[in-house]
């Protein structure tokens, strides 16, 4: 069975399977409950679950995140929720001093399975601390799961695949994403964690991306095949774990490489795929690899300044036509 | 439970960290370690007012709460000696220890940290019905990390069954506490979180048995938290290689008089100690064997370097 949701209403609808089909579940966040969430992601859910299972918390990062680690460790499967991707610099020692080692450093005898819900990107107006793209922090640290659905269904899926795991995971929606319809399995059964997804079959030239990109990638495809160019673009969707054999067998068949993402460019997860496709797929390289992402500056607000900052659709197919003629 | 009791966990403490001390001496203990003698009476006292099922959270100075809590001797010293223990297999080593099976969840070495971790520890036992408490000790430095605040006004506002165990021993690290606050008992700081907060001697097991377990019934009755402030000194530096030039002179040698173990000794009679004197054989003993044990734990397989970050 399929439905056509917007994205939102995908997480919203994983938030309801986790809380009915799991009594271990608890969310908890800033402003979810009463208020149902600043983007609708937790609308009615206090209404039909409780304050039992989804309740408020004051504005305390460190603390509600610690509290997650400490509530999973002892029995519950929480997932919490922090209302912008920014803010969870400030509990950055709970995600990565504390959740993500204390199983490692107790030999798993502990495990924490919780969920950190994010929303992350840019958007018209929103400035240098509203609009980070950290997935390259989470990915850099050990122990912690990191998914970011590009799609309605992945939004569903892969946020379920999160309630599930028995490890930390760092789920990072797109709020650019949130008001995109399309097909949503609801009654697919829940996923392993992982795998990469070719969405684009293509000859020339390998498109590899993950979040709001992928659209961006997608679309510049459409553009390039008018001119010729036939792109194959793979949807990362877990940068852990990273399923890399998706990246390679695609860069074997098309011999040219683009990393597209909107996090800046340097240290982005952009540099780590370039990385291991040099030392993987040297052989397989017709062309330099290229890394489209925004330049290292933070967000600015103003529309006419995040037009030449934020990647888009022009800016992959202007690094695609550059590899393909390279 | 009572005096000899106390006297023997408080002793077990004691001779546990001077054992660890020696070894760390003859380069047995690769890295660094934090010491808690002379204030072994807080998490004895206050382990004797917990059950089973209930969480204890402590800090890189923990050894103390492990050991009150019923942690293998055999165990911590494999893994402060970087063994292959049934602790954590050498991947915590002595500021970062845990056992799930004494409902120990743990030290921590990030100052603060373990308090929002103690904190959903008592959310699962508040959710659950499970009518456990969680018990977290820090220190009095920690109480200036953002971490704790937030962690007290979350567990004050969820009514959550926690209980903040401060041990003021004076030192915020190296620094006098009494530079670094405005207060002059931290336990003050209660009534900004809406909590109750009592300031009890840290130097007496029954005094802090009596304020802890005031604190873990009003939580059990789902009353929320509350804040102990334990008075004590510490006999020894920060860290093991701490040489204390900023302790004024005389300090220690004072606090000598006072610490928990020399006070029970100097009010002994005859009798009472020819009972500590037996007490503390055995407990030397018992360190020894533990030792012993340890020395026999294989360090762990270099092929396992990469084991347990992921279920």
């Amino acid at each position: 069975m399929s439905e056509s949701l917007r994205y939102i209403q995908a997480v919203n609808a994983a938030l309801t399977w986790a809380l009915d089909s799991r009594t271990d579940t608890v969310y908890f966040g800033e402003d979810v409950a009463l208020p149902g969430g600043p983007f609708g992601a937790t609308k009615g859910l206090h209404k039909r679950f409780g304050s039992d299972r989804i309740f408020d918390t004051p504005i305390s990062e460190t603390g509600f995140l610690g509290m997650a680690l400490g509530a999973a460790m002892t029995g519950l499967r929480p997932i919490a929720e922090i209302m912008y991707a920014d803010f969870s610099f400030v509990a950055m020692d709970q995600i990565v001093n504390q959740i993500a080692t204390i199983r490692y450093s107790s030999a798993g005898r502990w495990k924490a399975p919780l969920v950190i819900r994010m929303q992350q990107g840019y958007s018209p107006g929103a400035c240098a601390q509203h609009s980070h793209s950290p997935e390259a922090y989470f990915a850099h640290t050990p122990g912690l799961r990191v998914a970011l659905p590009a799609t309605p269904d992945d939004a569903y899926q892969m946020l379920r695949t999160a309630v599930v795991s028995d490890d930390p995971v760092v789920v990072a929606e797109a709020r650019m994403l949130y008001p995109t319809r399309g097909p949503v399995r609801t009654d697919a059964p829940v996923e392993p964690v992982g795998g990469a997804r070719v969405v684009r079959s293509g000859t020339d030239v390998t498109v590899v991306s993950w979040s709001r990109m992928v659209s961006a990638a997608l679309d510049a495809a459409t553009t390039l095949a008018g001119e010729g160019i036939d792109a194959e673009v793979v949807d990362l969707r877990w940068l852990n774990p990273l399923d890399f054999d998706t990246v390679a067998a695609s860069v074997a068949r098309t011999g040219r490489l683009v990393v597209a993402h909107e996090a800046n460019l340097t240290g982005g997860f952009g540099a780590e795929i370039a990385a291991r496709a040099a030392a993987e797929c040297f052989a397989d390289l017709r062309a330099p690899i290229a890394r489209v992402a925004a330049p290292d500056v933070p967000m600015p607000a103003a529309p006419a300044l995040q037009a030449v900052v934020v990647p888009e659709a022009a800016t992959v197919a202007d690094a695609v036509r550059r590899t393909v003629r390279a | 439970m009572g005096l000899p009791d106390d006297y023997r966990l408080m002793a077990r403490i004691r001779r546990f960290e001077e054992r660890l001390t020696a070894l760390k001496d003859a380069g047995e203990i690769p890295g660094s370690i934090h010491l808690c003698n002379g204030q072994e009476a807080i998490p004895v006292g206050a382990c004797r007012a917990l059950r089973d099922g209930d969480h204890v959270t402590a800090t890189y100075r923990g050894h103390g709460w492990a050991i009150a809590r019923g942690v293998d001797l055999t165990g911590l010293f494999a893994e402060m000696m970087g063994r292959d223990s049934a602790l954590c297999g050498g991947r915590a080593a002595s500021p970062y220890l845990s056992d799930p099976g004494r409902w120990f969840v743990g030290e921590n070495s990030i100052v603060g940290a373990g308090v929002p971790i103690a904190t959903g520890a008592a959310l699962t036992a508040q959710r659950t019905g499970s009518g456990a408490v969680s018990v977290v000790s820090i220190g009095d430095g920690a109480m200036n990390q953002g971490n704790v605040h937030e962690a007290l006004n979350l567990a004050a506002v969820l009514d959550l069954p926690l209980v903040l165990v401060v041990e003021n021993n004076v030192y915020s690290e190296m620094s006098r506490i009494s530079d670094m606050v405005r207060v002059k008992q931290l336990a003050e700081r209660a009534a900004g979180y809406g909590l109750p907060g009592r300031v009890v001697d840290g130097n007496d097991p029954d005094a802090v048995y009596d304020a802890v377990a005031e604190a873990v019934d009003r939580a059990r009755e789902g009353s929320g938290p509350s804040i102990v402030e334990a008075m004590t000194e510490r006999l020894v530096g920060h860290y093991s290689g701490d040489a204390q030039h900023y302790r004024p002179a005389g300090e220690i040698t004072a606090a000598r008089q006072r610490e928990p173990l020399a006070r029970i000794r100097t009010a002994a009679d005859a009798d009472l100690t020819a009972r500590l004197d037996a007490i503390d054989a055995e407990v030397d003993a018992e360190i020894e064997a533990a030792v012993t044990a340890a020395r026999a734990v294989p360090h762990p397989d270099p092929a396992t370097a990469r084991e347990h970050v992921y279920v």
